[in-house]
């Protein structure tokens, strides 16, 4: 795997990204942030693809299989429902969809 | 350039939209934009993995995959699409669940690829598999509880610390093993205290703290997912799940702070001192109640000069939205004030109840936030509270209260206060409303939509 410090400083400066990107959210959209944001850690995806496409022998493919069908249902879902949520607030005066 | 050069130029542009995605959906303007956003990033990764697996040997299971991922999306769309607004919590919490479970299985996957190794790589797997598998069940338990499959309420045993306690040692024990042995019994019995840690973290969070254990849960999945990442050395993994897990850190914080409870306050609330909520709710039973009929209420509400509607849950599963934005309209036709009391959790998470009524048309600018309508309480003349109730009761500003603290919209500072409700029964927090039993409180029984409309009759009748 790659250098595990390097990694580790991917994390770090994502982490503050991540702290740093949302500071002031009205409450009125608490939901659809946390919707979107559970829909974009459905990008575990990618990575079931890979196990899947590595995978051999029974057990391996099964819960790979599993794996990415699950992550599929997280990011599809989760992005559907975000949408469905935030088309709500299109027709707001004053605000441009 | 190298395909893997390409694939990794590919992830950046995905991780890129994710942060745009999270800036865009913290602003009113460009939130719908920001959403969109982040599913192109999506399908770049997905993508750009396809390209990234050509170079690769295996392309045995190819079918496997596309089948998988066609599976995923229907039953992913087709429950989003079909899912009702007032039940988005328990969804978002079941698709939570899924990514936590999916992120658990990859790192399993992985760790048996990689060759069981120690150290480093089983560090990244011990994290993955654990968060993955609390968030999972713990989003579960959630679900159920959203969905009133279970109660809503607290659920506490005898010895639930000493539970609690005893799985988190044996996490640690097994964590240890694993990345000083590399055993996959060992991580498969990790995953299984893992599942058993979710459940002991939920069950004693009730009624209104739910979403904001899952705005937790939700943190926790995205940080699963870095772990994952991190096992994989998959870069995009680890950034967009540290994202998620930092951002919804942030989030779940601002959420509690909305409602005046801190998160190792729900957490862990209901383990010390006994939950007050249980013992209280008999109380009501017997006591005198003023009820009204439609006619008495509309006659109030019809000569009133100022109203305002307080809406809740109640009015949500009812589907009442439409019916009482006509009665608004009415209202106003005679020359009445109407404004919406919006309760920053009013509905089952923060900002629901702006979604369900932007769903029936009700104008942006008659929804009022809390701070803002809170001070004209005195000055109407009638509160008309629909199938709403913690989020209005006096007791959060009582000391010892289950939801002491809370902030409250001030409806007993209204001249008359009127209840739609289906009967007594106490909200979600399942404790009393001491302003049922207010002399200046009517109490309307029955379903939000039917009272309503009945209501909607007679004011036109006036």
């Amino acid at each position: 795997m790659t250098d595990p410090i390097v990694l580790l400083t991917i994390f770090v400066l994502a982490a503050f990204l991540g702290f740093e990107v949302i500071s002031k959210v009205s409450s009125t959209l608490h939901t659809p942030l946390m919707s979107g944001a559970n829909a974009i850690h459905g990008i575990i995806v990618v990575g079931a693809i890979i196990v899947l496409a590595e995978a051999e022998g029974g057990w391996e493919v099964g819960v790979a299989f599993a794996a990415v069908i699950l992550a599929t249902i997280n990011v599809v879902g989760g992005f559907v429902v975000t949408d469905r949520m935030l088309e709500m607030f299109k027709s707001r005066p004053g605000g441009r969809a | 350039m190298t395909t893997e050069d390409w694939v990794n130029l590919g992830y950046l542009a995905a991780a890129v939209c994710f942060v745009l995605a999270l800036k865009g959906l913290s602003s009113p303007k460009y939130a719908r934009r920001g959403s969109q956003v982040g599913s192109v990033g999506v399908l770049i990764a997905v993508v750009a993995v396809f390209f990234g697996l050509q170079s690769d040997d295996e392309l045995g299971n190819l079918a496997l995959i596309a089948i998988a991922l066609l599976i995923g999306t229907g039953v992913g769309a087709v429950s989003a699409r079909r899912v009702r607004m007032t039940a988005m919590p328990q969804m978002v919490a079941a698709f939570n669940g899924v990514g936590g479970a999916a992120a658990a299985l990859v790192s399993l996957v992985e760790f048996e690829q990689a060759g069981q190794e120690t150290g480093w790589g089983a560090l990244a797997v011990v994290f993955a598999g654990l968060i993955g598998s609390v968030s999972a069940s713990g989003s579960a338990l959630t679900f159920l509880k959203l969905q009133e499959l279970m109660t809503g309420r607290p659920v506490v045993f005898p010895g639930m610390q000493v539970a609690m306690g005893a799985s988190a040692l044996g996490a640690v024990v097994l964590a240890a093993l694993v990345i000083a042995t590399g055993g996959m019994t060992a991580l498969v019995a990790l995953l299984v205290v893992g599942l058993v840690v979710g459940v002991l973290l939920v069950l004693p969070v009730g009624g209104a703290d739910v979403p904001i254990v899952i705005s937790l849960l939700n943190a926790f999945t995205g940080l699963a997912v870095a772990a994952s990442g991190a096992a994989l050395g998959n870069v995009l993994l680890i950034i967009a799940g540290t994202l998620v897990g930092a951002s919804g850190t942030m989030l779940t914080q601002m959420m509690a702070s909305a409602m005046g409870r801190s998160v190792t306050g729900i957490l862990f609330g209901a383990f010390s001192g006994p939950s007050s909520a249980g013992s209280t709710a008999a109380v009501g039973e017997g006591r005198p109640v003023r009820t009204a009929s439609p006619e008495d209420v509309s006659i109030m509400l019809g000569y009133a000069k100022k109203v305002i509607f307080v809406p809740g849950y109640g009015l949500a599963v009812a589907q009442g939205q439409h019916t009482l934005q006509e009665l608004a309209q009415v209202l106003e036709s005679r020359g009445i004030e109407v404004s919406y009391a919006i309760h920053p959790v009013a509905g089952r998470m923060p900002g629901h109840m702006n979604v369900l009524l932007a769903e029936a048309n009700v104008p942006y600018e008659a929804l009022r936030e809390m701070d803002e309508i809170n001070p004209e309480f005195p000055r109407a003349d009638v509160a008309l509270v629909v199938g709403a109730n913690d989020v209005v009761n006096p007791a959060a500003q009582t000391k010892g209260s289950p939801i002491y603290g809370m902030p409250i919209l001030h409806v007993d500072e209204a001249q008359q206060v009127v209840f739609l409700k289906r009967s007594m029964r106490p909200g979600f927090a399942g404790i009393e409303n001491e302003l049922l039993f207010n002399p200046k409180t009517s109490l309307l029984f029955g379903d939000a939509k039917e009272s309503l409309t009945k209501l909607l009759q007679s004011v036109k009748n006036l």
